[in-house]
């Protein structure tokens, strides 16, 4: 398969390898070993984006760039070594200097086998449309915001716009080869007024640059902008609190770092059962609950393969409230007489049927949360984190939004949270996933959440 | 202050062998004699070109940089070596100024005709960027003359990619078995190192080469209760990450603290939970270092005050600057925050930033007064009115910085410090002194508000002080904190002798997201009445 001649007006050559050219320079660095096995990981990205601020474009940037990370084993020895060059001479520097670290490597106990050629299931997420998109869209795109806020005068937009395409593949000296290419869209906008006293926020993320509604964007955080003026301050205590989908995320996407089956059975896990052993199969949160990664989901769209080269399919991790399953290595797996999960690249939330409005209109007294800010691990025991509400915090009273209200400070367990849930509203793609990604997840009441502190923070 | 900041690093080194603290990264002499870049010559050319070449498309400003940067990490857990992987990043990046806009791109495809492709893309990227320009750019000059041949060096002993890879195995396996041999549950322990050799030019004739090395070792001791219903862990945050070499791996033999880590990690066990109220807070220099990152280094970023960073930082309490500049009180008037890029062992330590200024110290804070922001050439303009009111020139502090070739350079905070009082004060002068308060050691969970105003912090170590005397240790301790009213509640404050460097590789700003490598140098210090919580739930 060639790249299709419109992508090389948009991206350089080299920087986005096919599938035929990704399996040639894994099969020519496989060759290159004198190591009992090797294990090659492939990826190239091209990246361009636009960012701005003060109602004016501040920088711009795009970068080609590539990795190869290659681990070669002599039986339970092993290293790892990476380069950013794929020049000949480059990859076979990296496969010598990992066959010297392997060797000086103590045995591993815990080595395993290379895998077997594997299966896996077929995820298309790249989009030409994206990949086709120049520097004048994407300046294009910007003026949604900027052109708004410089007419309006008592705004000023900041944001960011990032557009790329990249492949990842995968092999070893047993023939398991896997290969999987994307672009990506990301395009958040923090909206201030030049009163210093309201800002919004709102963004939009997907492989496909069709699917992103600049316009809509720019005047949700517009509108969230204006309508938190002149906060008010609260008691800080506990909360209905309605979350729209990006704060839902900021806390329950926590969860899948705390997931691992090894540290529940050592005991320091939040998912170690008192006694000894994990909690699988026990409920952790409210029934209307279920977490889950899959790559082929039509909101997700994400790599269908681990680092390891693990496929991974559709997996289940809490299932009506009950924890269903924890991530297992294939260490760790095996030990246990467990299949193992592999890693995950998504994470979704189903949703329900209740509309944002319909969660303030059933509210006598709560607090709508834009998006959640600064999260950190308080307490790793109960997934305790603490962080602050951002850009756009408002009072409910009597079922509607009374009044914009002062920043709160939360401690707040997301394993807490779903076991306070009320309602469940529709799942959407998140915008503000730092750790990267795909996620998907539902706007969300709950009672009881924990706000500790009032911030002035606009 | 009376001394600069030169003579009281020296003071300090002196003050630190004389204690016999061989562990302080300031006890090493740094070599007299002139560094040499051992990096590839011919980078130098490829700059020179990529800067002709944005000139050539039209650019009226230029800089380029190459940096071939190298890194090793080594973990294990246990009896086990977890990783051993080194990775290897090269490329360049070329930055332009058209028209008053910028434009940036970067490859890692080190060829003359990519560089001089990716150059010409810049010089578009910045014509695109002028459709939505409103003010152009201005550039302030830079205080010293162009430096067509410098280099600079990071003062290490021991280059780290010298050392074999069994030497440093048996280093971490050891302090392992140290630690499981006092009865650790868990132990994870890892090294990190880095060495960076940076090849810059600009249009205004400075070409620049460094080597920027970086090293971090570090533990984590977890122990588990008999019944699991309770887990405790112990970082090594006595042990900072430092702009050294080896020998810092070396000079905190983890082997001698492990077991002191692991009878700590069991006493949080069964230490007793904090009753919420308020207490005199003093904090551990290995503590304090990232409440002054927070609360101090971030709102004094002046991208932050103008909402460059609004998006994604965050914006400033300290802001609009005309309103706070020589205003603000930060706190008693013997609190000094000087800025640096000198301090040997550093993790901002540089010759020139990547801009191709020389950094000076400066003044942040002085007797308890806000009086500057961090800058870059572009953003000194910003103040003119500010330097021109106080007979002072209109330049840079060198505080531009980018994480890789990859990005583009932008304000990036030195290494910002709290300065020590007059008085020869140490940590447990402190503690003798406190009637109702709790002591806090190293650097725990941290968060503050977008504007820099709400902050929340733990720790590793709390313990309970009555009347002058440690009295056991706590656990579940969170601070929560109003930054204006925490500096102004500062009463006390360590002498020359407890000053301290800490410090963290992965402070985050800017969009796309880059890290940066700081040092915060403090000695410790109480602060009164402090609002405590009290973070223990059950599930």
């Amino acid at each position: 398969m060639s790249t299709p001649k419109s992508l090389r007006e948009a991206i350089p050559a080299g920087a986005l390898l096919s599938r035929a050219e990704a399996q040639a320079i894994v099969e020519r660095v496989v060759k290159m070993s004198r190591a009992d096995s090797i294990n090659v990981s492939l990826g190239t990205n091209y990246n361009t984006n636009v960012r701005f601020a003060d109602n004016q474009m501040s920088t711009a940037g795009s970068v080609v760039d590539a990795g190869v990370a290659v681990q070669s084993s002599f039986g339970p020895k092993h290293a790892v070594v990476t380069t950013n060059d794929l020049s000949e001479e480059s990859l076979r520097r990296c496969v010598q200097q990992s066959e010297v670290l392997a060797r000086l490597a103590p045995d591993d106990p815990e080595a395993m086998p290379e895998l077997e050629p594997q299966r896996y299931v077929d995820v298309n997420g790249y989009m030409d449309t994206t990949a086709n998109i120049g520097a004048a869209e994407r300046a294009q795109a910007a003026l949604t915001a900027l052109a708004p806020a410089r007419k309006a005068g008592d705004i000023k937009a900041a944001g960011f716009l990032v557009a790329g395409a990249g492949c990842g593949a995968l092999g070893n000296s047993k023939g398991m080869f896997a290969y999987h290419r994307s672009t990506s869209v990301n395009y958040t906008l923090t909206v201030r007024t030049t009163d210093g006293t309201g800002s919004g926020w709102a963004g939009a993320d997907h492989p496909d640059w069709k699917q992103i509604d600049f316009e809509k964007v720019s005047t949700r955080a517009i509108d969230k902008a204006r309508s938190s003026r002149n906060p008010a301050a609260v008691e800080p205590g506990r909360y209905t609190v309605i979350l729209e989908p990006q704060a839902v995320g900021d806390l329950a996407q926590l969860i899948s770092g705390y997931a691992d089956a090894r540290l529940a059975d050592e005991g320091r896990s939040p998912f170690a059962k008192t006694g000894g052993g994990n909690k699988v199969g026990e409920k952790i949160v409210d029934s209307r609950v279920t977490l889950f990664s899959d790559p082929a989901d039509a909101q997700l769209l994400a790599q269908p393969f681990d680092g390891e080269g693990l496929p991974i399919a559709r997996q289940v991790w809490v299932e009506n409230g009950m924890l269903k399953q924890l991530q297992y290595s294939r260490f760790w797996a095996k030990k246990q007489g467990k299949a193992p999960t592999g890693g995950t690249t998504s994470l979704k939330m189903e949703g329900g049927s209740a509309s944002i409005d319909e969660m303030i209109r059933s509210t006598q007294r709560g607090i709508l949360v834009t998006r959640l800010w600064y999260l950190r691990e308080v307490d790793p025991r109960t997934i305790l984190y603490t962080g602050l509400t951002r850009d756009g915090t408002f009072l409910i009273e009597e079922g509607r939004i009374s009044r914009a209200i002062r920043n709160l400070r939360f401690n707040e367990s997301p394993l807490f949270m779903l076991n306070n849930l009320e309602m469940l509203g529709a799942a959407e793609r998140l915008a503000g996933t730092e750790a990267g990604g795909a996620v998907v997840m539902p706007a969300i009441k709950v009672r009881d959440f924990n706000f500790t502190s009032l911030s002035e923070a606009v | 202050m009376t001394a600069s900041r030169r003579e009281f690093l020296q003071q300090s080194a002196a003050a630190a062998a004389a204690a016999g603290l061989a562990s302080s990264a300031l006890a090493h002499p740094v070599s007299a004699a002139p560094p040499i870049f051992q990096g590839d010559p011919s980078h130098k050319e490829l700059v020179l070109r990529a800067i002709d070449a944005a000139k050539a498309a039209g650019a009226e400003y230029a800089d380029a940089r190459i940096s071939s940067a190298r890194s090793q990490n080594i973990g294990t857990r246990e009896r086990r070596v977890t990783n051993i992987g080194d990775n290897e990043t090269f490329g360049f990046g070329v930055r332009v100024l058209v028209g008053g806009a910028w434009g940036f791109a970067a490859s890692s495809n080190l060829t003359p005709d990519e560089v001089t492709r990716v150059a010409r893309q810049a010089v578009a990227q910045a014509k695109a960027n002028r459709a939505a320009m409103v003010k152009p750019v201005q550039l302030a000059p830079i205080h010293h003359p162009p430096v067509p041949n410098g280099v600079w060096r990071s003062p290490i002993r021991i280059d780290p990619f010298t050392v074999a890879i069994e030497d440093k195995v048996a280093y971490l396996l050891e302090a392992n078995a140290a630690a499981m041999a006092a009865g650790a549950r868990f132990v994870n322990s890892n090294m990190f190192f880095l060495k960076d050799e940076k090849t810059f030019a600009s249009t205004l004739g400075t070409v620049t080469q460094q080597t920027i090395f970086r090293a971090q070792p570090g533990m984590t001791v977890t122990m588990v209760s008999a019944d699991n219903r309770d887990f405790q862990t112990r970082q090594s945050t006595d042990i900072q990450p430092k702009g050294l070499g080896y020998e810092h791996v070396l000079d905190n033999d983890m082997k001698r603290h492990a077991a002191r880590w692991v009878e700590e990690a069991k006493q949080k066990l069964t230490a007793k939970p904090v009753e919420v109220g308020r207490y005199d807070l003093i904090l551990h220099p290995s503590h304090l270092w990232l409440t002054i990152h927070e609360a101090i280094a971030h709102p004094t970023e002046l991208d932050r005050a103008y909402g460059f960073e609004a998006n994604y930082a965050g914006t400033s309490y300290l802001s609009p600057p005309e309103e706070k500049l020589g205003k603000f009180r930060m706190g008693p008037s013997f609190m000094n925050i000087l800025a640096d890029r000198s301090a040997p062992g550093s993790l901002s330590a540089c010759g020139w930033d990547d801009e191709g200024v020389a950094p000076e110290d400066f003044h942040i804070v002085k007797d308890g007064i806000f009086v500057d922001y961090q800058t870059t050439r572009e953003q000194a303009m910003w103040l003119d009115w500010w330097y021109k009111q106080n007979g002072r020139p209109t330049r840079s502090h060198g505080c531009s910085y980018a994480q890789t070739w990859a990005d583009v350079q932008f304000q990036r905070m030195p290494n910002v410090n709290l300065m020590p009082g007059e008085q020869d004060l140490v940590w447990e002068d402190l503690i003798a002194a406190t009637e109702n308060g709790i002591a806090i050691i190293g650097d725990g969970s941290f968060s503050i508000d977008q504007q820099r105003y709400n902050a929340q912090f733990g720790g590793q170590l709390f313990y309970e002080v009555k009347n002058g005397r440690i009295t056991g240790m706590l656990k579940d301790v969170a601070y929560q904190i109003r930054t204006p009213e925490f500096w102004n509640a500062l009463d006390m404050i360590g002498g020359k002798r407890s000053y301290e460097l800490g410090g963290a590789f992965g402070d985050g700003k800017g969009q796309p997201a880059q890290s940066n490598a700081v040092s915060h140098g403090c000695p410790p210090t109480r602060h009164k009445q402090i609002n405590i919580i009290n973070t223990g739930r059950t599930a």
